[in-house]
């Protein structure tokens, strides 16, 4: 099953015509993702990578009934593509594109509140590596070789370093079910608690790796998410554990953080919460087998 | 993208906030003749540096006299304030602001944040203003007033008569204090800040309002909407070693250590640090080269690393994904002997093509010290930087 999108899902590449739209398409094409074409605004009508090009979301819709999208449109127009998926009835839509002012997502966020929550697209990232089931299909700009498919969950912040958990599991024969990239701005479409809730209801998934970092409450949300919510065991690593504390100018804020930003206390906090700590970046992988291991034994 | 007091002031005054008559001066006696131009018979004369608590270390002066105001602005002048917020360094004085002196009756913390739990911008305010805000939320946090806003409609009147009327002001005052909440507003939605802090906002012993300090940062990621915004920068007040690096499109952040890092990814740099923090070792900076690494970014890094003088070894660690690692090999290989390097560099490819760059690298018979994993390459690392010291 995974979560988000399998082998059947149709998606849209929106930016499709544009240097890294194609690259990233092709790349998402021979992976075995069932593209089924594209938007830029202006060459609708033509044929890209042979899949055809629509002007709007809502006319690619309706023609090829994707539900699945993926944004490399660059930041100054990405929240409007974001809205167009939205309003187009897409379900679930990366957006790669780094770089969108903060308020453009302020404004992304309020605006999806207008659909009604069971209809309402997911959006993941902006910022990110995008989404992959392993074997079967592919959203996002990661190499693909390095997933093994299996029963693991990965939800991380970082493009790269989900990629060392991938292969670091890979290289002790662990496969992964899904692996969704939330992206590393300070305002992004799903947080950590978002996407447990799915890989909780997968029956795919049997256990979670989440890959945070410094800043921000989404850790420490998702911990009292899995805490209170969640039968599969939960394994995370935060990284920045080394760094300074950030040279701001004021103190606004460290009002809003009074507690619970540092990478101390995120693993102090998901430690509470009954969440497996891998103490260093190299033990991803190591402290994943120990526990699907443990529910083996259980088993 | 931090600015300056006088900066801050500026644009929020012509959003309609209140601030006290000033104006800049680069030299002592242009300090004096602003005091003149202002007139009164009370100045204030305070370092423009991008930092806070400037008062407790010496950038903040009342003067009465003209004598009085040059020596300040001698004392201030071309030398590093060392606060709290700067770091041992400190961050050098090129200007100073002169402003008259307020009588004041009464200190307000007020902000507006971009706030990651909600979304939403968010006001913060204390009645208790002067104080640093860590301050107030340990000593006082019932004082702490917090009104969020709902980006479709903007801040209501109500919302901000709330926190007017939460902070316990004269009547007569509150018809000045809702309009400067809602100019604040409408400064920090328009010109994509992520934050603005008046500390204080005071009310004088005639019943004024006036904002006595302003600091204001913006959204890197919006500047290029803000060209006016993005004209403020100084880069005096940032490390050289990162404006040299942002300059050429590499986020950097120096530290103080002797290792110097090159990562792609941010997450994967950070963990790259934690692990030369485990291995006993001191990272000399945070560097992302980005997802991709083309030859062309690991020889720029190299160069951005390498001004940091305290550097004895170079990590380069890489996951490449699209870009395979033969082609990081190639272009770390040539790096090296472009910049006739001479100290180690410790390199950890992954993902693609490995094997092939691993051997790129151990047959290139250059100081580069080939590792597998990370902690690995961490170790010996360290170990390098050690017996290099």
């Amino acid at each position: 099953m995974a979560i988000f999108i399998n082998e059947n899902t149709p998606v849209l590449i929106q930016g499709f015509t544009g240097r890294i739209g194609t690259f990233h398409a092709q790349e998402m094409i021979d992976y075995g993702t069932n593209v089924v074409g594209g938007v830029t605004p202006g060459k609708g009508g033509s044929t890209h990578l042979g899949r055809p090009v629509f002007n709007t979301m809502k006319g690619a819709v309706q023609e090829t009934n994707a539900t699945a999208s993926i944004v490399f449109v660059p930041p100054p127009f990405a929240a409007d593509a974001i809205m167009e998926a939205a309003d187009a009835g897409i379900q679930y839509c990366v957006c790669i594109t780094d770089g969108i002012p903060a308020q453009d997502m302020i404004r992304v966020k309020r605006y999806m509140r207008r659909y009604k929550k069971e209809g309402r697209m997911v959006l993941t990232g902006p910022n990110c590596a995008g989404t992959i089931s392993p074997g079967k299909a592919m959203l996002g700009i990661m190499p693909g070789h390095i997933y093994l498919p299996g029963r693991v969950g990965i939800v991380g912040r970082s493009g790269t370093l989900g990629y060392e958990a991938a292969s670091q599991l890979k290289a002790l024969g662990i496969g992964v079910s899904t692996s969704v990239g939330i992206g590393g701005d300070p305002i992004n479409g799903s947080s950590f608690r978002d996407v447990f809730e799915h890989f909780e209801n997968d029956p795919d998934t049997d256990a979670v790796l989440l890959i945070g970092e410094i800043g921000g409450p989404q850790e420490a949300e998702a911990g009292e998410y899995a805490r209170d919510n969640m039968k599969k065991p939960v394994v995370a690593y935060i990284a920045g554990l080394s760094a300074p504390k950030g040279r701001k100018m004021g103190h606004a804020g460290a009002i809003i953080s009074a507690f619970g930003e540092s990478a101390p206390e995120k693993v102090e906090i998901l430690q509470n919460c009954g969440v497996t700590i891998a103490p260093t970046p190299s033990e991803m992988g190591a402290t994943v087998a120990g526990v699907i291991n443990k529910l083996r034994k259980v088993a | 993208m931090d600015i300056h007091e006088y900066q801050a002031k500026e644009l929020l005054s012509k959003f309609g906030v209140p601030i006290a008559r000033g104006g800049i001066a680069y030299s002592p006696e242009q300090a004096t003749y602003r005091a003149t131009e202002i007139g009164g018979s009370k100045w204030v004369v305070k370092a423009q540096i991008h930092s806070g608590a400037r008062g407790k270390a010496g950038g903040i002066k009342v003067c009465s006299t003209d004598r009085e105001i040059e020596q300040a602005a001698e004392s201030m002048l071309g030398k590093k304030l060392v606060t709290n917020q700067t770091g041992p360094g400190g961050k050098l004085v090129s200007r100073l602001y002169i402003e008259e002196a307020t009588d004041i009756a009464k200190e307000i913390y007020f902000a507006l944040v971009m706030d990651r739990a909600t979304e939403r911008i968010m006001v913060v305010a204390s009645a208790a203003g002067g104080m640093e805000i860590e301050e107030i939320s340990a000593k006082q946090p019932d004082t702490i007033i917090r009104v969020v806003v709902d980006p479709a409609v903007g801040m209501q009147q109500f919302q901000a008569r709330e926190v007017a009327y939460g902070l316990g002001v004269d009547p007569e005052v509150i018809n000045k204090l809702v309009p400067t909440i809602l100019a604040c507003y409408r400064a920090f939605r328009d010109l994509d800040a992520t934050m603005v802090e008046i500390n204080p906002l005071v009310i004088t012993k005639d019943k004024h309002l006036l904002a006595l300090d302003a600091k204001m940062s913006f959204d890197d990621n919006a500047l290029f909407r803000r060209p006016h915004i993005a004209e403020l920068r100084d880069k005096s007040q940032e490390d050289p070693r990162e404006t040299y690096a942002s300059d050429r499109g590499l986020a950097y952040v120096g530290l103080d250590g002797d290792i110097g890092c090159v990562v792609n990814g941010a997450g994967l740099a950070m963990a790259t640090l934690d692990m030369i923090k485990l291995a006993g070792g001191e990272p000399a900076n945070f560097l992302d080269i980005g997802g991709g690494a083309s030859p062309e970014r690991v020889a720029k890094s190299f160069k951005a690393v390498l001004k940091d003088k305290k550097v004895k070894a170079l990590l380069l660690n890489v996951f490449a994904g699209i870009n395979r690692c033969d082609w990081v090999a190639k272009g770390v290989v040539d790096a090296v002997n472009d910049l006739q390097i001479k100290m180690p560099v410790v390199v950890r490819l992954a993902g693609t093509n490995v094997e092939e760059g691993r051997r790129i690298i151990d047959e290139s018979g250059l100081t580069v010290i080939s590792a597998e994993t990370l902690a690995e390459a961490a170790q010996k690392a360290v170990a390098a930087a050690k017996s290099a010291a």
